[in-house]
């Protein structure tokens, strides 16, 4: 099952550095895994924790969250915000049975495809060996969000 | 309409603690209203019943039924569906029906682990080791009790529901102010809102009503009520208090913030808000004042219980719903 496994990976980059830098990759044909669809916003700082929680209960088993170098910030900060976002969410995730590798932050500037295309590499990699996570709202795209199998009737045993 | 010519009227309790009709009896002479304007034909807590008295009821004959309590077991969800059945206008009431609650909180846990901690554990006087079936025979016949759910849901979860009315439990003058326009809809004299629609409750977040200062947060350490002398003006965030109030609906008055204490998010998520608990985390890691990874974690350690405190009354409600060891086999 594990050499067939294809982790899905749902990436949130900025528009100013990390989707650059996944442009950059992509214009100087280096090689990465397609296992990551990446999603541009204007600022990691527009990250709503929302977001990586939805893409978990709809059947992501990574999120990779993308922002310019502290201090790069486009917009001064706020991928700052992000960071502070990212080590509360880590947290919670964890208690929620969530590995904490599945959501990885990443900083990486525009000149930085080959970090990014490695990174993703590496991530892809990582995810592989530790499986997927299949969470149980997302069976299937009609039904995700529905009311799934594991949530009804099985007898408790002490 | 019953042989007395007044609608019908029922509410029932799930998953829940009884609080939900304390606060419907606590709406003082209103309830006289609700007498003189309905029949009730079926509340458990308040007179006798039995489920075949409903089961015997046509269709669609009850106008308004408050649901309180989560769906935890086989009989809440049996019960939800023949409430569904017989009545018009389903209402989730409280905070079990509406985002799971406490009880909710259980899918933090595997179901077995809960079995275990309540029947096998230290502090249970359990000698035998006596664990309840689901099924027993003795000798007058054979004894059911309902089974238990993996994890726990909402109302909204197992049956349709017309309207929300959230609140741990719904503050008593919200409730007057529902009988109040649902006697007025059956005196024609106002409309029902859309169906879906959250009532008894505010559309903005419980900082809008609360009378603290607020100013500029900045926290670099988070306490607890009992560690600091609180002052009675300013934002208890912005004194280091967890408080919810930025991600909670408001329609409680933010009781709790002006009495000193914070607000622990019991109305639920406010308008617009799919995921309460990514709500709060925004506006907590917001007011964070690091921007050092290792400060920053140092801050956070002040948030013993993350999930706990986020999504204290909203798990079952949430995008995920529950941990993984509460679905995983």
């Amino acid at each position: 099952m594990t050499d067939t496994f294809e982790p899905v990976i749902i990436g949130f980059t900025c528009n100013w550095c990390s989707y650059r830098a996944a442009d950059m990759a992509g214009t100087a044909r280096m090689k990465y895994p397609p296992n990551i669809r990446l999603i541009r916003l204007m600022c990691s700082g527009r990250l709503d924790p929302t977001f990586v929680l939805k893409a978990f209960a709809g059947g992501a088993d990574a999120v990779l969250i993308s922002g310019c170098h502290p201090g790069d910030c486009h917009y001064i900060e706020q991928n700052y915000k992000a960071l502070r976002r990212y080590l509360l969410l880590r947290r919670t995730l964890e208690q929620l049975g969530i590995e904490p590798q599945r959501l990885k932050l990443l900083w990486a500037s525009a000149a930085e495809g080959a970090i990014f295309a490695s990174e993703i590499t590496k991530l892809v990699e990582e995810i592989r060996t530790l499986g997927p996570l299949n969470w149980p709202t997302s069976n299937g795209y009609e039904k995700m969000f529905a009311t799934p199998e594991e949530m009804v009737l099985e007898e408790a045993k002490a | 309409m019953s042989k007395n010519g007044k609608p019908k009227f029922a509410m029932y309790w799930a998953a829940s603690c009884g609080g939900c009709e304390i606060a419907v009896l606590n709406i003082h002479e209103k309830i006289l209203d609700v007498d003189a304007n309905f029949e009730v034909v079926f509340w458990p807590v308040a007179m006798d019943a039995k489920y075949k008295d409903v089961e015997a009821m046509p269709d669609e004959s009850i106008l308004l039924t408050l649901f309180n309590g989560a769906i935890r077991n086989e009989e809440n969800e049996h019960l939800a569906h023949l409430l569904r059945r017989k009545s018009k206008l389903l209402v989730a009431f409280g905070s079990c029906a509406c985002e799971g609650c406490i009880p909710a909180l259980a899918n933090l846990s595997n179901v077995n682990e809960i079995f275990s901690t309540v029947y096998s554990t230290i502090s249970t006087d359990n000698p035998n080791g006596i664990i309840p079936q689901p099924r027993y025979a003795v000798p007058e016949g054979e004894l059911h009790i309902p089974k238990l759910f993996p994890m726990v849901r909402t109302l909204d979860q197992v049956v349709p529901v017309d309207y929300f009315m959230p609140g741990c439990p719904p503050e008593s003058h919200q409730i007057a102010s529902v009988i109040d326009l649902v006697i007025q809809v059956l005196e024609g004299k106002a409309e029902l809102p859309p169906s879906g629609s959250v009532i008894g409750a505010g559309h903005s977040t419980v900082c809008d009503d609360c009378p603290r200062k607020r100013g500029i947060k900045k926290i670099t350490k988070f306490a607890r009520i009992q560690d600091i002398e609180i002052d009675p003006e300013i934002c208890l965030l912005e004194q280091g208090i967890l408080c919810s109030g930025p991600a909670t609906r408001n329609g409680c008055e933010a009781k709790c913030p002006s009495a000193g204490s914070p607000c622990i998010g019991c109305y639920g998520p406010a308008e617009g808000s799919v995921d309460y608990g990514a709500r709060l985390m925004t506006a907590i890691a917001s007011v964070i004042d690091s921007n050092d990874p290792v400060e920053i974690e140092r801050i956070l350690d002040g948030i013993p219980d993350p999930a706990g405190m986020f999504y204290r009354f909203n798990l079952a409600g949430s995008l995920l719903r529950g941990s993984k060891a509460s679905w995983q086999r």
